[in-house]
């Protein structure tokens, strides 16, 4: 069974429709990268997987390890193991790192049935992971997001996602705004949580990322659609001529 | 007669015209206000002759007086004659220990969760337990004694210890000093008395439960509490109320005085029953509460989380009148469906290098209207006082409204005022990324919301502040969605 399938998806937001009859299948263990230009529709299908309410889905499915995921409210997906690694982090004042990851545990353990980890458990788990993704402590006991520096936003998505250890994620042009050596982290922390059952769809307006994770398939999304679909060397020949030819 | 015989006789007589609402018989003064009614409250509390006459010097000036307007508040016209203003549970309020308690009363806690007997044990906490106007419980008060804390009921100290009532009831809120505080000077019924002596810090958090559990019954509760010279003392104050689908009306008042070095640290939590989301019932609560910090280097600190009653008008204040006094105000007041709220302090600087903080935090739901209203007033005297202000608003939906009016009064040139505001809405994206991370709607907005407070419950009592965390969960629910 595929992990996600993605089957003519129209969606639209305010009004404006933005994905016009989108296909995908993701197998379990693969990592796929779309990439397109501005307004192709990236973050709408990042948005509308993860279900935000803001964004419509006028036709079309998604389906997730059997399930219809659009049926699901965006916490059950959550629960389910989708994880989206938001484009722009936002911000809770007043919430620590670690009440804000707590609670998310504790809502999927409690959601899969299983105990809800104690404080020391969970402090031992964020350790771990925190040594994983090369992320301070000291970061987690402030709140959420407030004061961060962009690079420190995107390795908290990921050191969020190492946590959590969802069976699908979503990047959204994670690399954005990042240097070399907080793109190397966040690309080894992905690569670490690569594992036969887990995908990922990784998006990104740049070739660089892809250097460092290695997709198994790579897609164009031009104009709500996916105009075409390739190996990693498809990225390199993007980097190298742009879209234009592409849609053409 | 003895407190046996009385309750012998009060038990033989026909309550049922009464019509009593709880199994708990009452005995209960038709509505009404006059000076008898004065003089028989006075003399159910076994009062002295000079403390009937203070009653009677408010009660005169009190009609006199209007209720006053400037309020944002709206609600319907109170009938002060309709009102009953004396009500006291059959039993006698003398009680050796809880076995000899009504035990319906006891069940009654327990059904509000307030287990009298576990919180002696667990918390290490003296109640003091307010049933209506009667004390009918004081413990842990030979632990205190011990340390020479006095804790009991009003009414016990104006007997037992009348020369520090005397010399500190209407100190720093005189008889006369507004609407509501000068009624309830009139017809106070009970209230909390405490005395910590001199450089005594007392040994455990001294809290009161108060109830209200009678129909049409005003509650008029008087507390005093001094800490004498380098003493210090945390007071927790807690309030439920069973539902009712009548206006009740509370006008409180709490006074606190300070003197060298000492400290008190006043907590609240009320939760009195709202009205329902039509605004049909709950509890109209006008307080007056008010510390002097009289002795130099003394320290005043009022938190309160404000989560009940249909109309909240609140000012806890501090008079900073002793050199290097130090005064704060941490508040978190949440309106839902049609409560509303005009809630802050007053800070007034009279003493030299005096400080004072306030920190507000409104949150208003449903149609909620929350204000916040607060005078930080620096006299001439006060050189080099200091006042941080920070007043923040959330709203939850589109039919709730937030108020700021902040009132700054600076008559020296070497005092600083700073002042921050704020107001936001929940934002969409925040409560979609904590449903992303798998946290559902209710738990996200109370996890946002415990943020927004976090500066106050952090001035919390630790027990109190898991409450506080738990009230504004159940008190947000159904808010979103």
């Amino acid at each position: 069974m595929a992990l996600l399938e993605i089957i003519d998806l129209h969606a639209r937001v305010e009004g404006q429709e933005i994905l016009k009859g989108l296909d995908l299948v993701i197998e379990p263990g693969t990592v796929h990268s779309i990439m397109g230009p501005n307004g192709s529709g990236k973050s709408t299908l990042a948005n509308v997987i993860a279900g935000h309410d803001a964004y419509e889905v006028t036709s079309g499915q998604i389906r997730y390890r059997g399930q219809d995921l659009l049926e699901m409210e965006a916490e059950e997906r959550a629960c389910a193991g989708v994880f989206l690694a938001f484009q722009y982090p936002v911000e809770i004042p007043g919430v620590s790192g670690m009440q804000f990851l707590r609670a998310a545990v504790n809502a999927r353990r409690r959601a899969a049935g299983e105990e809800e980890l104690d404080a020391a458990r969970l402090l031992g788990l964020f350790r771990e992971k925190a040594e994983v993704v090369n992320i301070d402590m000291a970061l987690l006991k402030r709140a959420v997001n407030e004061g961060f520096s962009g690079g420190e936003k995107k390795r908290n998505e990921i050191f969020q996602m190492a946590v959590l250890e969802p069976t699908f994620a979503v990047l959204d042009e994670t690399d954005s705004g990042l240097d070399i050596d907080a793109l190397k982290i966040v690309a080894d922390g992905v690569n670490s949580m690569r594992h036969e059952d887990r995908g990922f769809l990784v998006i990104t307006h740049y070739q660089r990322l892809l250097d460092y994770i290695v997709p198994d398939f790579v897609h164009v999304l031009m104009d709500g659609r996916i105009v075409r679909s390739g190996g990693k060397d498809l990225a390199l020949e993007l980097e190298a001529g742009g879209y234009a030819p592409v849609g053409a | 007669m003895s407190s046996n015989e009385e309750i012998a006789v009060l038990a033989q007589r026909d309550y049922s015209r009464y019509g009593f609402v709880t199994d708990i018989e009452s005995d209960t003064l038709p509505p009404g206000l006059d000076e008898e009614v004065i003089r028989f409250i006075s003399a159910r509390k076994d009062e002295p002759q000079w403390f009937l006459d203070w009653r009677l010097r408010a009660f005169r000036h009190w009609q006199k007086m209007t209720e006053p307007t400037w309020a944002f508040l709206r609600h319907e016209p109170i009938d002060y004659q309709d009102i009953s203003y004396f009500s006291a549970p059959r039993q006698g309020p003398q009680y050796q220990s809880l076995d000899e308690v009504d035990p319906k009363l006891i069940e009654t806690y327990n059904r509000l969760g307030i287990p009298l007997q576990e919180q002696k044990r667990l918390a290490g906490v003296a109640v003091d337990a307010v049933f209506d106007s009667v004390s009918v419980a004081t413990t842990f008060k030979e632990e205190l004694a011990e340390a020479g804390v006095i804790f009991c009921s009003m009414s016990e100290a104006i007997r037992e210890h009348p020369e520090l009532v005397e010399k500190y009831i209407g100190s720093v809120v005189p008889y006369s000093d507004n609407f509501f505080a000068t009624l309830n000077s009139a017809v106070f019924t009970d209230g909390s008395f405490v005395y910590v002596p001199k450089g005594v810090r007392c040994p455990m958090d001294l809290s009161t439960y108060f109830r209200i559990n009678e129909a049409k019954t005003g509650q008029f509760e008087r507390t005093l509490i001094i800490a004498d010279e380098g003493a210090s003392v945390s007071y927790l104050e807690g309030c439920t109320a069973p539902m009712r689908d009548e206006n009740q009306l509370h006008a409180a008042v709490v006074e606190l005085v300070t003197l060298k070095d000492a400290s008190i640290k006043y907590s609240t939590i009320q939760n009195w029953y709202p009205g329902d989301e039509k605004g049909r019932g709950g509890i109209y609560n006008f307080v007056t509460k008010r510390g002097k910090c009289l002795g130099d280097n003394s320290h005043i600190s009022w938190t309160q989380v404000e989560t009940g009653s249909a109309i909240t008008w609140k000012y806890p204040s501090c008079i900073l009148q002793g050199d290097h006094s130090k005064g704060e105000f941490y508040s978190v007041a949440l309106t839902g469906n049609r409560q509303q709220a005009d809630t802050g302090t007053k800070m007034i600087h009279i003493g030299r290098n005096t400080s004072s903080t306030i920190i507000s935090k409104g949150i208003s739901a449903g149609q909620g209207q929350n204000t916040y209203r607060g005078l930080v007033k620096i006299l001439k005297g006060a050189s080099h006082a200091r006042n941080y202000t920070c007043c923040d608003s959330i709203l939850i939906g589109d039919r709730c409204g937030a108020h700021t009016f902040p009132y700054i009064d600076v008559n020296n040139t070497t005092s600083s005022v700073e002042h921050e505001a704020s107001t936001s809405k929940v934002a969409e994206d925040q409560l979609f990324y904590c449903r992303q991370r798998g946290l559902d709607q209710e738990n996200a907005l109370s996890l946002i919301i415990n943020g927004f407070c976090k500066d106050v419950f952090k001035e919390l009592p630790m027990e109190f502040a898991m409450e506080a965390n738990a009230l504004l969960a159940v008190s947000l629910e159904g808010s979103v969605g």
